[in-house]
């Protein structure tokens, strides 16, 4: 009976350290990475508003972007910065009129970093329902 | 005096990973919805109506009769319920979302109920043989529809609507006689300069 005990709980902690070590990996926390690594670069909140706007718009002026995530300037100029060194957005400036004019537009490299954030946030929701 | 006790700071709520997942994934569905509004509304589609709608009224201003003129109007106003679909979905298409994700299930839920009450008000006064209310009436509500349908969507959206009700307001104070005039500013007029400002400013 014992025995049987001790099987049923190494399992359960076998089961539970898979299942720590599938969750750390998705996170990018685990040394035995299952999944790629979590990218830090869109993880963030206003990144991610960015890249998602983006994701389904062809391109946003600076001004738009800042209506629609309700943020400062100061602030959007520094994330955007961000992404457009990783080549995840690509920025032009223009005149309209006399008015300069900000217009980004999201990269192939940074739809396909987007998509890869997307699967890895279904992965980690899969993984934990699986538990 | 007993010394102030230092402020501590409040203990991390610690919140399960799939929970965050799915909170990031809320967020990514939410502001790409209030994004789609950029791109719901079809300005080239708007256009392209604005241009049938000319055609509709040069047809109609030849028309011997006042029901003839207003078959023609139907008729167009038809059309424009084909190309507004077509383009509304072509559009989503391009910006890759779904034709009834947020932004276009807002505008379809807030557009409908005043177009459906004007094709019963039409039915009515058809009925009672009144036509000359119906240029008025069918400015009116088509503005209070875009403005209800755009109230979630871009500012020009609402403002294209509120020229329709001022110009369906000015209809029916005027002479029944130039019904066919304004339905041919509103209509035509209207639709395609917003139509050219929705197509330049927000993509398409």
């Amino acid at each position: 009976m014992r025995a049987k005990l001790g099987t049923a709980t190494a399992e359960r902690i076998s089961k539970s350290r898979t299942q720590e070590l599938r969750l750390s990996a998705v996170s990018g926390e685990g040394q035995e990475p299952l999944a790629p690594a979590l990218d830090r670069l869109i993880h963030e909140r206003m990144r991610l508003g960015i890249v998602s706007a983006l994701a389904v718009n062809p391109s946003l002026t600076f001004n738009e972007l800042k209506a629609l995530l309700r943020t400062t300037d100061g602030n959007l100029s520094v994330h955007a910065r961000k992404l457009e060194e990783a080549a995840y957005i690509n920025c032009t400036k223009m005149f309209d009129g006399r008015l300069p004019k900000t217009k980004y537009r999201l990269t192939a490299a940074g739809r396909r970093a987007f998509e890869r954030y997307l699967d890895h946030m279904e992965s980690l929701i899969r993984a934990a329902r699986e538990k | 005096m007993a010394p102030a006790e230092p402020a501590r700071s409040p203990r991390p709520v610690l919140v399960p990973l799939e929970d965050r997942a799915a909170d990031n994934l809320r967020f990514i569905r939410e502001t790409m919805e209030r994004a789609g509004s950029f791109t719901a509304v079809p300005g080239w589609g708007g256009a392209a109506i604005g241009f049938t709608a000319l055609a509709a009224a040069a047809i109609s201003s030849h028309q011997p009769t006042a029901a003839r003129g207003i078959f023609v109007w139907l008729a167009e106003a038809a059309l424009a319920m084909v190309l507004a679909v077509l383009t509304v979905a072509q559009k989503a298409h391009a910006a890759r979302v779904p034709l009834f994700s947020g932004p276009g299930r807002k505008f379809a839920l807030g557009f409908a109920p005043p177009m459906l009450v004007g094709a019963l008000l039409t039915a009515a006064l058809y009925r009672d043989g009144d036509l000359r209310l119906l240029p008025g009436m069918w400015l009116l509500l088509y503005g209070t529809a875009v403005v209800s349908g755009g109230s979630f969507s871009v500012r020009v959206v609402p403002m294209m609507g509120v020229c329709f009700i001022a110009l369906g307001a000015a209809a029916l104070i005027s002479p029944a006689s130039w019904g066919n005039g304004y339905m041919m500013a509103g209509f035509g007029g209207l639709q395609i300069f917003f139509g050219l400002v929705i197509a330049r400013k927000y993509g398409g």
